[in-house]
């Protein structure tokens, strides 16, 4: 049994080598960076700074009193806003829809592969693509989908989708679903397929309702395929960085905390800052998941 | 050895002995907008027909913040993929560092350019970045349609927005359903920095930052500018142009369908290029001023340098390479293909320029008498003071807020960035 666990571990090894350096490495750099006042010009010439990035509180001569630092940062919560709430929209949305395409190619019917294969192609689009496409759909002056809108008469005037406060994180929102109810529809799609079709020919006999069926037998089979799609899905909708970063930059309405390190790292000359906000969200992200795990119930190792 | 050997020898050492290096392999990064790459793609053609060394030209996207996020990373990694880094202005103070000086070897050639231009390139006196063109906007207006309508070239802004609404109606009500008043860039972005300190400083209400370091940006004709600039939007500008940035802007005025347009003078060749819709139906003029107390044209000054990396491995032919570039005849003829201000003062009075981009010539006293962004003052945190006040004014156009209010939280934030000292 040890030599078992030992030739285990062997293999393991490159694998856990190559993680530890492109992943582990860079992540307590990146830790280390955010205690530190680095910046991009010398990195080396940082100096220890405990954690002044995080919560410092400056008594100016005045007597009046500053707190500074991320967590009285207004522009850090208000980016930890947006992505919480773009998260959350956009998987709610991605499931239900997700789920919809799924029930509908787990049916029977001519031309399924087809069209199966054709629901994937907004996912496989890189998403810097995708993102571009739809600023040219989205423009206001020469966008498709105002020129439709307009035709159909649904609208009198062009819209301003990507400019104005309150289209923006729509926009955004719209190209997400967009592009990733095919990855959700996939997962689900792959867990309706293992579902055993005895069942099924049971409530048949039985004369239950599809809607009753649905709800008391296809979704607790699927769910813990389904808890582990809304995780993975969750925590991609939180880094989200591309699709914003191409659509609407510097918009304070859709910027996300990605694009809020991004800026501090690279734009203005706070790297410290920036590592220390990486820090926070990757701490966010920890915390999150496991939540989630343990309220979800999830057992990941769990075979099914 | 034989006859033939020698005599091949003989050649080769000749040919090696007459080229003064062996042929090079450079990087050139930029991100020009319009057709800039191609005529900067020109001149490379033409300096590696001299010299025989190659240029590749590495491009990158035309955001000047994307670039800079860009050559941030490059520099901090110590590369030495890239040799020679196009940057604007505002860039010199921030990147100072990684660039090497180039005050001895430009010493014969600084002279003859703006001094107030290479003085912004000018770090803890190293001259940094040599400037390859200028920039100055104007205010590019349709002249067939003010003719048409009986309008003159608006001299306030107070007049433009008046005009502008005036020839929008007539021209949608003869069902050119798409016309809009007036474009410019109003996008979250550095552009939009240029923008409104033009219409706060053609106000009377400072440059943001005043060369002494005061922040000065928080006073009733700034908010009055911003205000007035809020009314734009929706009414005589699409409510889009939040999102626009020059190539936006571009391609609203191009396609015909705006009056006036706030742009750089790149779009100048453009707009009077093969197959432009208004080819020749358009003239520029100079931003108006505001009505304040203190108002006068203000127009902010941009333009593009070339630096050489400090990670070059081959710094002495890159440094000849940006002087290449940077010499009077280069810019003569990136003046004559695509409208660009010479940096070189000489330039303005040459009647080859004049004849061909007559625009030139009447640009002189707008560049010299340009807007500085506070890039000198506010150093390296330039772009977070930068992105500080475009978050403001473009809360401010977007009905978030009114000027005052925003220019208030502006300037508290702008005074704890600065600190103590800037």
């Amino acid at each position: 049994m040890r030599q078992r666990a030992r030739s285990a571990w062997l293999f393991l090894a490159p694998m856990l080598i190559v993680l530890a350096a492109v992943a582990g490495w860079p992540l307590l750099r990146t830790i280390y960076f955010g205690f530190t006042d680095a910046s991009l010009t010398d990195l080396e010439a940082g100096r220890w700074v405990g954690f002044a990035n995080y919560f410092s509180v400056l008594h100016m001569p005045s007597g009046r009193i500053i707190y500074d630092g991320l967590l009285a940062d207004p522009v850090w919560w208000r980016a930890v806003w947006n992505t919480v709430r773009f998260a959350v929209i956009s998987v709610t949305c991605e499931t239900i829809l997700g789920m919809i395409v799924a029930l509908v190619l787990n049916a029977e019917f001519p031309g399924r592969g087809v069209v199966r294969a054709a629901i994937l192609i907004p996912w496989a689009i890189p998403t810097i693509v995708s993102a571009k496409m739809w600023q040219w759909m989205l423009n206001d002056q020469f966008g498709i989908i105002n020129d439709a809108l307009l035709r159909l008469g649904l609208i009198s005037t062009k819209i301003a989708w990507t400019a104005s406060a309150d289209t923006a994180m729509f926009a955004v929102l719209i190209v997400d679903i967009w592009k990733t109810t095919p990855f959700m529809a996939l997962l689900i799609l792959a867990a309706l397929q293992m579902l055993p079709q005895e069942i099924y020919e049971v409530t048949r006999l039985d004369g239950v309702s599809p809607w009753k069926v649905f709800w008391k037998v296809t979704l607790p089979l699927i769910r813990p395929a389904l808890m582990v799609a809304v995780i993975f899905r969750g925590l991609d909708a939180l880094r989200i960085f591309d699709l914003i970063y191409v659509l609407t930059p510097n918009n304070v309405r859709t910027k996300s905390m990605s694009v809020f390190a991004r800026e501090n790292l690279f734009e203005f000359d706070k790297f410290a800052y920036g590592s220390a906000a990486s820090t926070l969200l990757f701490v966010i992200l920890v915390l999150l998941t496991m939540l989630v795990l343990r309220f979800g119930r999830v057992k990941l190792d769990r075979s099914y | 050895m034989t006859f033939r050997h020698a005599l091949l020898a003989l050649v080769v050492g000749a040919v090696l002995a007459a080229s003064p290096a062996r042929a090079v392999d450079l990087a050139i990064v930029s991100g020009d907008t319009g057709n800039g790459q191609r005529i900067l793609r020109e001149i490379l053609d033409q300096y590696e027909k001299k010299t025989g060394n190659k240029v590749t030209v590495v491009p990158v996207p035309s955001s000047g913040t994307d670039q800079f996020g860009q050559y941030r990373l490059w520099l901090a990694a110590g590369s030495s993929d890239i040799d020679v880094y196009q940057t604007d202005i505002i860039w010199a103070p921030q990147l100072a560092k990684q660039l090497v000086d180039l005050t001895e070897a430009t010493k014969d050639v600084v002279g003859a350019h703006f001094p107030s231009i290479i003085q912004s390139q000018t770090v803890d006196g190293k001259l940094v970045a040599l400037p390859i063109f200028t920039d100055a906007p104007a205010l590019y207006y349709r002249k067939d349609l003010l003719d048409k309508y009986g309008a003159k070239v608006p001299t306030t802004w107070a007049e433009l927005a008046y005009t502008a609404k005036l020839v929008m109606d007539k021209e949608r009500e003869a069902g050119n359903k798409d016309m809009w008043g007036f474009v410019f860039q109003g996008n979250a972005y550095e552009g939009l920095t240029c923008d409104a300190l033009e219409w706060v400083k053609s106000n009377g209400g400072g440059q943001i930052v005043e060369p002494d370091g005061t922040i000065s940006i928080n006073n009733p004709q700034a908010a009055a500018a911003l205000e007035m600039a809020r009314s734009w939007v929706g009414t005589i500008s699409p409510p889009g142009v939040l999102a626009y940035q020059e190539e936006e802007s571009r391609g609203v005025w191009q396609t015909g369908n705006a009056v006036f347009m706030r742009n750089w003078p790149y779009a100048y060749a453009l707009g009077n290029s093969e197959g432009s819709p208004i080819r020749g139906k358009f003239e520029v003029a100079t931003l108006p001023p505001g009505s304040g107390e203190g108002a006068r044209p203000a127009a902010t000054l941009g333009g593009w340098n070339l630096a050489v990396s400090r990670y070059s491995k081959n710094p002495d032919v890159a440094i000849e390479l940006v002087k290449w570039i940077a010499s009077p005849g280069m810019q003569k003829y990136r003046a004559l293909k695509g409208a660009y201000l010479p940096t070189i003062q000489a330039l303005y009075d040459d009647a080859e320029i004049a004849s061909a981009q007559p625009v030139i010539p009447r640009w002189k006293d707008v560049v010299l008498n340009a807007v500085p962004r506070p890039s000198a003052q506010a150093k390296s945190r330039y772009n977070e003071a930068s992105s500080e006040f475009w978050t403001a004014v473009h809360n401010t156009l977007s009905g978030d807020g009114t000027a005052a209010d925003n220019l208030a939280d502006l300037e508290f934030s702008l005074t704890r960035l600065k600190g103590t000292a800037w």
